[in-house]
């Protein structure tokens, strides 16, 4: 048998081939992320009456009292250094588990020394800035290969995408990652430190998980909304809305609360809606808002207006999709870094069953704690007393960060990049009522031209089986549509198109003499 | 006791009846009998699974417990041979089963044009999975692949070959892509798209012969011209014919495919057929017969044929002709009858956009300027106000003015409504059409 003669492909010929470059991105990459992952144990820990001080503000002088007997201690292992403040601090009967995470994440960051404190903003930018800049090498180079148009080869096939292994690995550490942020933060201080030098720039404040994961954050929608430029480059619709979500990021999320910060104002995103944020009606934030003069009266306004005026009337005009996929945080993490795993939703009847439930119970627990939250507000605590505070940590524990936080993005490469969004937000769901029953927004499906191949609901990210009613001719007006209009994008056959137009004959089956 | 259907073929024919019939009446026993898959899938999409955009069980439109809660039996079986005088099948394992009423709709099969080679390994046609399935294995390995043949099929094989960076030769018999359909304006729009994607396109060259190599497998393949073209792969897509292969000798009439008259229904009672496989005898003395071998057709065959079967006897009329396709990244729309080549009494107006990926045909009768159709590429056109303008017989003039109404691209896609109607004004002197309708953010604002 002799060998089969295989020419090099000259396909594509007239079209430049960056493979190299890419490789190097992703090379450098990935290297920024070693460094990342290696800056955690980059530091030893020494508690000197400086690092005691500095922690001062966060923790009260009283406890703080409590850990002189480890000043001058060495430690090159945080877990030693952690037991030994935990150990001190316990001294004060009093202290609750709340405040015990807060005062250890404060004093080890402070105590940190060695490499990772001489040398931050060479980190910074061996790590994150490097990982950026790899992201957008690997990134950019596709806007010249190949033609514009939707390009989804090889989606089922690629480890990562199709819940391979590479897919699990990815949600492990981003499921790893969130269970760290919120209960755990103390033992990746390394990680906030790269983020001192940032934070010191722009809020004067040294940097706190929060402030490290809004960078992240924030850089991670810059970076994959770059991809989803170059992915979606032949659709004006993707890029508008891409650019708008990078857009309240960076602004609204990111600069303007951090900016506040500095000038030691309550912080606010503007674009948070409640109940998505759930703290706003909290009995801290109100007061805060009523005890910090104008602004803070004209937070509180606005934050009712928002939720209460622009939602409805918004969503009756445009759907749901001016938030979801143009406007919100988690959308626009679920739009771009989530892009390439919108396929792993789940599109069967039953999922639908199971999501109707539990986000309409979450849209009830949430109301539920803030009609306490406000009657105890009024009534001083008279009425749900520590009732409500319990309420308040359940709510945090269970939806805000094991549901919105861990499941909402360490699934995102198991099982989809809207699963917060389609089963847990109650913003959503409020939303999804009022696209369902009062607005112009539909899904229009264009005669019968559709072949049923299934693109649409394969790519639909909320898992609506679009092609359900587009082979039957019908308008698609589900309540979880969030409009990122990817179905319509890749439909080969010109089949679906997101509308706002009157209401009468919104859910006809459009005629159609079949 | 209730009638029992029974269906041969679970493709788009033979479950839109299936499924219609199950609508109209919940007595009957319905069952499917198909041997390509177990579902119901979508055949367009095949090349949807090779380019890995979705797997096979993304193409199946319905869920596979929706069989059983609409209590449609499906058996998963070769039929080989109708007994029609008794009213019964012959499964491969020997089985029978017997029918009430008959359903064929056993679609197409790959044409083939006795080229010498042309059953070598790795030479193949692409209609169904199990083509699919072979393209897979012949792809391993693969350099070059070439495609005798253009069209539809034979485009969606060079997409699919093209994800995998197999270099790729398309010979075509004519001197444009699909010029006996397309008008040459679009064939060569087509043209350079797919020379844009660096495939070698061969216009009037003709397959002689395919070469086996010492492994027995296609080593290359000779034009008529004498030049060899070596390649891994064959890929013969010069379209399809009714799959009448079970139907011979049964006693129901054919021809190319199953005979049918305008209800569907062949010679024999409770004998009917839909879809590809079905050749409509013509209605009237002088008319060719019909083959219809599309999806939609398809699917207008099963629903008007379930009423029939259901007790409301019903013609088969298919109304204003439309079809959609997509030429690599470029999606193509047709409503009414553009005809390739122009006749005699009608006008048309082409656009094309400088960049060469998007155009616009409108084809009018000279003297009445009535439209008779319409064809896009790269834009895309709302079928129900395309269909009405020509139900309503609008003249050129009038569809023009209200061209925005009918674009369906998705919101902030640049329009090209006011240049098409400026290339009218242009090639008509005198005339000084201003567009009326523009699709636009604020219009359906407040619409
Ligand atoms: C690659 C490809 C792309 C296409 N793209 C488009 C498109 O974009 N738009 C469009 O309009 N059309 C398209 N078509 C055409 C369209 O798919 C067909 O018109 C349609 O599928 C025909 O449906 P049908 O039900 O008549 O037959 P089929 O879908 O062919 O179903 C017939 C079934 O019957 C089975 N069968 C046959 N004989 C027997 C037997 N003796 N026993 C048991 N089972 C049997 C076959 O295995 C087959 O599964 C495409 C076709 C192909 C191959
Ligand atoms: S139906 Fe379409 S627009 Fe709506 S969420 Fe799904 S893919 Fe996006
Ligand atoms: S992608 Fe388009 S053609 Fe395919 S099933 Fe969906 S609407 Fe129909």
């Amino acid at each position: 048998m002799s060998p089969i003669q295989i020419q090099k492909p000259s396909v594509l010929h007239r079209h430049k081939d960056f493979t190299v470059l890419r490789r190097s991105g992703l090379g450098l990459f990935l290297l920024g992320m070693l460094v990342l992952i290696g800056s955690l144990g980059m530091s030893d820990y020494r508690i000197t009456n400086a690092s005691l001080q500095a922690s001062e503000g966060k923790i009260s002088t009283e406890r703080i009292q409590l850990l002189q007997p480890l000043v001058g201690q060495h430690y090159t292992s945080k877990f030693a250094a952690l037991e030994a403040i935990e150990a001190n601090l316990r001294n004060d009967a009093a202290i609750n588990d709340y405040e015990l995470g807060v005062a250890k994440f404060w004093l080890l960051k402070n105590a940190a020394t060695g490499v990772l404190r001489g040398n931050t903003v060479l980190l910074f930018l061996l790590s994150i800035v490097l990982a950026t800049i790899g992201g957008l090498l690997y990134i950019l180079p596709q806007s010249r290969e190949g033609l514009p148009g939707i390009k989804n080869n090889g989606i089922w096939f690629n480890s990562t995408m199709a819940r391979g292994l590479i897919g699990i690995l990815l949600g492990g550490l981003l499921i790893a990652f969130y269970i760290f942020l919120y209960w755990y933060p103390y033992y990746i201080v390394n990680l906030i430190i790269l983020a001192d030098p940032m934070s010191e720039f722009i809020r004067n404040l040294p940097a706190d998980q929060w402030f490290f994961y809004g960078l992240l954050y924030t850089l991670t929608i810059i970076v994959m909304g770059v991809r989803m430029f170059v992915k979606y480059r032949h659709s004006r619709y993707h890029l508008v809305r891409t650019a708008s979500v990078i857009f309240f990021q960076f602004g609204f999320a990111f600069m303007i609360p951090s900016l506040l910060e500095r000038m030691n104002c309550p912080s606010m995103d503007f674009k948070n809606a409640w109940p998505l944020n759930y703290s706003f009606f909290m009995d801290w934030n109100l007061n805060t808002l009523l005890s910090s003069g104008n602004l803070g009266v004209f937070m509180l306004v606005w934050g009712i207006v928002l939720a209460l005026v622009v939602v409805p009337v918004m969503t009756y005009f445009y759907g749901k999709r001016w938030y979801c996929s143009w406007v919100c945080g988690c959308g626009g993490l679920a739009e771009t870094l989530g892009d390439p795993f919108r396929q792993l939703s789940d599109k069967s009847l039953k999922a639908w069953r199971i999501e109707r439930i539990m986000i309409h119970s979450v849209l009830v627990f949430a109301v539920v704690m803030t009609t306490m939250q406000i009657v105890n507000f009024v009534s001083n605590g008279s009425l749900f007393g520590n009732y409500t505070w319990r309420v308040n940590q359940w709510y945090s524990f269970f939806v805000g960060a094991a549901f919105a936080g861990v499941v909402g993005t360490g699934f995102y490469p198991l099982m989809g990049n809207r699963v917060w969004c389609r089963f847990g937000c109650p913003l959503a769901a409020i939303l999804g009522i009022v696209q369902k029953f009062k607005s112009r927004f539909r899904i229009t499906t264009n005669g019968g031209q559709c072949i049923s191949c299934g693109n649409c609901s394969t790519y639909c990210e909320m898992g609506i089986d679009v092609r359900w009613y587009a082979q039957r001719g019908q308008n698609i007006i589900r309540a979880s549509c969030v409009g990122c209009g990817v179905c319509a994008a890749v439909c080969p056959r010109g089949v679906l198109a997101l509308e706002n137009g009157p209401e009468e004959g919104r859910y006809r089956e459009v005629e159609n003499e079949l | 006791m209730s009638k029992h259907l029974v269906i041969i073929g679970n493709g788009i024919a033979g479950v839109t009846t299936a499924r219609h019939v199950r609508n109209r009446d919940s007595e009957m026993k319905v069952t499917i009998i198909s041997k390509e898959s177990g579902h119901f899938f979508s055949r367009p999409a095949l090349m949807y699974i090779f380019m890995g955009h979705m797997r096979y069980q993304d193409t199946k439109p319905y869920e596979d417990w929706f069989w059983a809660k609409n209590r449609i039996d499906l058996i998963n079986a070769t039929v080989q041979k109708i007994d029609a005088d008794h009213k019964s099948l012959l499964l491969e394992d020997g089985k029978t089963v017997r029918y009430d009423t008959l359903v064929v709709a056993t679609g197409s099969k790959s044409n083939t044009f006795g080229w010498p080679g042309q059953d070598l390994p790795g030479v193949q046609g692409l209609y169904s999975l199990q083509d699919v399935e072979l393209l897979e294995a012949n792809a391993k390995n693969a350099g070059r692949a070439v495609i005798v043949g253009g069209g539809l099929i034979g485009i969606e094989l060079a997409e699919m070959l093209l994800s995998r960076n197999i270099a790729i030769t398309i010979l075509i018999r004519e001197d444009a892509y699909w010029n006996n359909i397309l008008p040459s304006d679009e064939a060569e729009l087509v043209g350079r798209h797919i020379e844009e994607h660096g495939i070698d396109l061969r216009r009037a060259t003709n397959l002689k012969e395919i070469l086996a190599g010492e492994d027995g497998r296609v080593r290359a393949v000779m034009t008529e011209d004498g030049e060899e073209i070596p390649c891994q792969i064959v890929g013969l897509t010069p379209g399809v014919h009714p799959n009448i292969d079970l139907v011979q000798n049964s006693g129901i009439e054919t021809n190319h495919g199953v005979l049918v008259n305008e209800y569907l229904e062949t010679n024999l009672p409770d004998v009917y057929a839909a879809g590809d496989c079905v050749e409509i005898k013509a209605a009237m003395e002088g008319e060719r017969s019909r083959f219809e071998q599309l999806w939609y057709t398809g699917k207008m065959h099963g629903e008007v044929l379930a009423k029939t079967i259901t007790g409301e006897r019903t013609k088969y009329e298919r109304g204003i002709w439309y079809n959609s396709a997509k030429f690599l990244d470029i999606e193509y729309q047709t409503y009414g009858f553009v005809s390739h080549q122009p006749r005699p009494g009608e006008t048309s107006l082409y656009w094309e956009h400088p960049e060469g990926r998007h155009c616009a045909r409108i084809v009018y009768k000279t003297d009445s300027h009535e439209v008779v159709g319409f064809s896009f590429f790269g834009i895309r056109y709302r079928h129900r106000v395309c269909e009405r303008w020509l139900r309503e017989k609008r003249t050129v003039e009038y569809v023009l003015e209200n061209l925005g109404e009918g674009n369906f691209d998705p919101e902030f896609f640049k329009q090209y409504e006011s240049e098409i109607v400026s290339k009218f004004n242009l090639q008509n002197p005198g005339a000084n059409l201003k567009l009326k309708r523009r699709k636009g953010l604020f219009r359906r604002l407040f619409a």
